[in-house]
Order: C-alpha cells, then structure tokens, then sequence
C-alpha cells in the first residue's frame, strides 16, 4: 500500500469515531467516541481503587470489632462493601464531570446520546447493567470451578455467551456498552488540553532574514504542517535535526543555519500560506492533495 | 478589521491568525478559571456578576471556535478551543437543580410515576410469579418427592416435608426461640438486603435479552416459594407461615416484581419498539427503568428491615399479617393513587 492510501485510510479512521453533536448556537463540537482501550483502561483504574478503597475499609472494621467487640461492625462493612460497588460509579458520573476517577485520568466522560441533559436515571440504568456485564463471566467461571459434575463445555459456553453481552462494545461502531445502549448514553473524549504558546507568533519575532519561495512551500499540506508544529512543539533536537534535513532535502536547500530557526521560519510561512488559502476555501489536506 | 488580502506570503498578512489569537486570548483563560471553579466546588463559588460572565464567554469561545476552524491550522489552538466548549457546553446545558430539589421530586414524582408507567409488565410478572407458586404448590401437595427438586437441601435448612410440625413452628421465628441472638439481627437484615438487591438487579439487567430470563428467574422465585407454603400447609402451619411471609413479604415479593417488570420492559422495547428506532426505545425503556430500580433498591431496605428486626421481634401472627398489609396498602396507594399534575 503507497503512503497516501495509508494516509488516507488514517484520516478517514479518525472520521469515523467524530459524531456530529450541534449545540443551540449552531456549532457542531465533533465529539470523539472514547476509544475501546481507554474504556478498559479508565474500568481497571475504578476497579483498583474500589478494591483499595474495600481493603482499608476492611481493616477499620476489622480495628473497630476488635476494638468494640460489637457486631455492628460486620453490618456497617456489608452494607459499606455494597454501597461502594454499587454506587461508586452512578456517585462520580451524577457529578459535574460526568466520570468517574478512571474515567476522568483518561480524560473521557459519559454524555447522553440525544444531545440533551444526562439524567440521574439514564446513569442508574448504565451502572446497573454494568452488574450483568462484569459479573455474569465470572460467576461462569466460579460455577465451573465449583461444580466439577457439570460439563465443562456447557460453562464454556455459558462463559463465552455471557462474554459476547460484556464484549458488546467491541461490536459497533458508537463503542457503546449493553448499559450505554439502554441508558442512551455515549462515552466521548473529555480530555483537557491546556493552551500551549503561539509558536508561529514567536517566530515572526525572531526569524527576519530566512524566507521561502512559494515552490518551496508548496510541496506540504496541513497533515505536515501540523506533525510539524508537532516536532518544534517537542523541542527534541534528535527529531528536530531529523525533520530539518528532510525538508532541506526535499526542497534543496542547503544546511545554512540552526535546524530550530530553520524549523520555526518554514513552520511560519507554511503556516501563512496554507492559512491563506483556507481563508480562499481551499483546505489541502496533505502533500498528496493538489495544490 | 481590514479585509485580508495580501500580496506576497512573506509579508505580515492583514487578518493574522497570530493576532486573532492575541485579541481573544483573555477570554478564553477567564473561561478557563471560570469553568475549573464551577467544576470543584459548584455555582456556589461564582459571585453573581460571574455567573452572568459565564454565558458570555461561552459564546464568546464557541464563536472563536468557529473562527479558528475556519482559518487557523495551529492545532494546539484548535485542540484547545474544542475541548473548552465541550467542557463549557456541558457544564452549562448540564446546569441542574440542587440535589435536593431533585431527591424532592423523584420521591414526590418521578419514582411512582415511573411504577406507574411499567404496571402492565408489573402485572405480568405477578402473575407468572403466581403460576410458579401454584405450579410448586400442587405439585408438592399431591407428591411431597417433588419438593426436592425445587429446593436444595442447604437452602432448605431442614424445613422439608420430612420435619416435624414443631420444627417447623420453631423455624417461623418465635423470637429467641429460633436461636436468634437479637444482637445479629442488624447483620442478618443486612445481609438480607444486600443479597435480595443484588438479585434484583441482575433480574433487571438481563431484561434487555428479550426478557426471558428475567420470567424465568420470577418463575423460579415462585416455585420455590409454592414449594415452602405446600410444606407448612401440609403441616396445618398455613396461617402462622403466612404471617412470617406476610411482614415482609409484600415489601420484598412486590420489590422483585417490580424489578422484573423493569427487565421486561427494557426486553419488550427492544422486541417491539413501535414507531421509535430500536435504539431510541431501548433507550427511553431503560430511564423508566433506571428510575423503577431506584425505588426497588429502597423498597428492599425496607424490606431487609422488616425482615430482619420486624420479624425476629415481633412473633405475634396477627400483627405480622397487619404490618405486611399496611406496607402493602402504603406501596399501593403510594405508587397507583391518582394524583394532581405537579407541572414539574
């Protein structure tokens, strides 16, 4: 396969998981389906801190029936050890960010499908199914474990039933879970990005003397220019050099000045010229488009 | 602003992105500052002044967001202006009453309505709850062998067709005379309650396959309940074994139905979705749904309650079978009393 049909099938890749989200003012916000690794990453971060949560929680009851010598301790950690299960994910995604601990580190957030409010019963229903997902495999695996007189493969089958329910999410396009699906929710990308410096203001500062004729613009499009805002955001000298001789290979100029000043000036003037015919309705996507 | 035109691309462009970026630069950092302390601490932690702020920027970063795509190509900028307006977008169409106005009104509205709205599945699973009853019931009646089939033995604890009738008195819980020690009675309702929620919450969940388990599981239930009454009825107990159901049982029996009439619905929306998309009815199946869960999970405590203390505390027959009818008289007339619109 040619570069640009990879290209090509990237882009339209990253295409596929934007879903159309208009708000009232009439801005499509292009939300991004969380992909299905981030899901189960953010799924075993909850999963690791409920269980520490239970163990701490744990050895205080354990401290406090020592202690008191009273049974209630044992009624408290049972109906504790519930609510934790039960209610640490409807708890965190009622709140404000709508995510869980997990699912806030990995930068995602649970968002209602229609576009409108996420509602308290929406997020019950997505958790309570989530019971089914998670336990329904593993109580296949421990009646097999229990119960030697059952055919093994009537468990397997049971277990790998039950998978397809829990893998559910594999097999559509909106990474939608069995609790998405009735709770009529999605879960987007939610991350934080935090304003980096304008890069190409600051070169209009510092580079005066080095400037580009327009052929030598015209050989990349915005893909590049933006891997190579990338690079210089980067400030690797290793990845700086390797990208600098490229371009001076490509357009053929010879190795005159230092590889940032270099970067900097043909990031800036690309930037200007590729700007300037956005600005004229013509966005080229990348160096395989036409100019 | 001048229009931007430019000769030669060296040159400083007229319209700059550069600049555009300079001018609203401020807006976006107060955006910033504004949404991170709506996000910890709440609309509380805004004074008035910039809480009429916060729309304005709003618009003011989507507008730029607009701008940016449609001229810029700095993708740290646009990575930026996205993600604030999702953020913004959310907080701000995400704004809801306080958490007590809303506890206010799904105890006052939402939760009955919500029951309300599933009484045709209700009555369905009552019904096959029914069946299953009567299906043990005659069957242990006629051949108490069958009995065995129903219950296993470690469930059963000794109360079979085999027990004597005394044994079976002693097992409906004449207080200290069970062997209950009344100090264990917080833990046995625990348990009780955790364990029956639990329950009901996989019979809800696996509604969505059709909500053919879920009949199945209700069916189950009632068998192994038919199967019990045929014991202690066969023993001349019916009326004392009533009463220890009764108490609780309303609460805990009509918990389950409701939990399974909460399956069936989300099973049934996916079978027959009517005039909406499949999705879009399993969708709106599983708010109901979510909601009548809800209420399931406090009935049950309710129940574990009963249960446990109620129970073990009060062994008069009588007084069991009136509690376990006012509870029930209370759900009823909780969830199924016609009620003037609140408009909310």
């Amino acid at each position: 396969m040619t570069t640009a049909a990879v290209n090509a099938r990237a882009q339209a890749l990253r295409k596929s998981k934007i879903r159309q989200f208009v708000t009232p003012e009439g801005v499509d916000l292009e939300l991004r389906i969380a992909s299905s690794g981030l899901r189960l990453g953010a799924l075993l971060i909850d999963i690791c801190l409920i269980q520490l949560i239970l163990l701490s929680f744990t050895l205080l009851m354990i401290w406090v029936l020592g202690a008191s010598q009273s049974s209630i301790a044992i009624s408290i950690w049972m109906l504790g050890a519930f609510l934790l299960r039960t209610f640490w994910f409807i708890g965190f995604e009622l709140g404000q960010r709508a995510a869980t601990p997990g699912k806030r580190l990995v930068g995602i957030r649970v968002v209602a499908r229609d576009g409108g409010r996420l509602t308290a019963d929406a997020v019950v229903a997505r958790n309570l199914i989530r019971e089914l997902e998670i336990f329904l495999p593993l109580t296949f695996i421990g009646f097999s474990a229990a119960e030697e007189m059952v055919n093994w493969w009537t468990m397997l089958a049971g277990f790998v039933w039950s998978l397809t329910l829990s893998l559910f999410l594999l097999f559509n396009r909106d990474r939608m879970r069995m609790g998405d699906l009735i709770a009529g929710t999605w879960v987007v990308m939610a991350e934080r990005v935090t304003l980096d410096r304008d890069i190409a203001a600051a070169a209009e500062a510092a580079a005066g003397a080095l400037t580009f004729s327009d052929a030598e613009l015209a050989v990349y499009g915005i893909f590049e220019l933006q891997e190579l805002e990338r690079v210089i955001r980067a400030a690797d000298a290793r990845a700086m050099r390797e990208v600098a001789d490229t371009i001076r290979a490509k357009i053929g100029r010879p190795v005159a000045e230092e590889d940032d000043v270099f970067l900097l000036s043909y990031y800036r003037q690309l930037k200007a010229r590729l700007e300037r015919k956005l600005l004229f309705g013509k966005r080229r996507e990348d160096k395989y488009a036409s100019d | 602003m001048r229009p931007s035109i430019s000769g030669s691309a060296p040159a400083t462009p007229a319209f700059s992105t550069s600049r555009f970026r300079a001018e609203r630069e401020a807006d976006w950092i107060a955006f910033d500052a504004l949404l991170a302390r709506l996000e910890k601490k709440g609309a509380k932690a805004l004074s008035s002044e910039e809480l009429l702020q916060l729309p304005l920027l709003y618009r003011a970063t989507l507008s730029s967001l607009s701008i940016a795509r449609a001229t810029s190509l700095d993708k740290a900028l646009l990575d930026h202006l996205e993600a604030l307006s999702i953020r913004g977008y959310f907080l701000i169409y995400g704004v809801r009453q306080s958490r007590l106005d809303r506890m206010k009104r799904f105890l006052l509205h939402d939760w009955p309505a919500a029951v309300r709205s599933v009484w045709k599945e209700t009555l369905l699973i009552v019904l096959i709850l029914l069946l299953g009853t009567l299906t043990s019931w005659s069957l242990v009646t006629h051949n108490p062998e069958w009995y065995y089939n129903f219950i296993p033995e470690e469930l059963a604890g000794g109360r079979d067709p085999r027990a004597s009738a005394e044994f079976l008195q002693g097992t409906l819980g004449h207080g200290r005379a069970a062997g209950e020690q009344e100090g264990a009675l917080h833990m046995f309702a625990t348990y009780l309650f955790t364990h029956n929620s639990q329950v009901s919450i996989m019979s809800f969940a696996l509604g969505f396959a059709f909500g053919i388990p879920t009949m199945m599981l209700e069916y189950y239930q009632g068998i192994s309940l038919g199967a019990m009454i045929a014991v202690f009825t066969s023993k001349g107990l019916g009326f004392d074994f009533g009463g220890w159901l009764f108490i609780h049982g309303t609460t805990e029996l009509f918990a389950a139905a409701l939990s399974g009439a909460a399956g069936l619905r989300i099973g049934a929306a996916v079978v027959f979705p009517g005039a909406r998309g499949r999705l879009q009815a399993a969708a709106d199946a599983g708010r109901t749904a979510g909601k009548v869960m809800v209420g399931v999970i406090i009935m049950l405590l309710a129940a574990g309650l009963l249960e446990g203390f109620g129970r073990q505390l009060i062994t008069d027959t009588l007084l069991r079978y009136g509690i376990g009818t006012l509870m029930l008289l209370f759900w009823l007339g909780y969830y199924y009393l016609p009620r003037p619109e609140t408009g909310i």
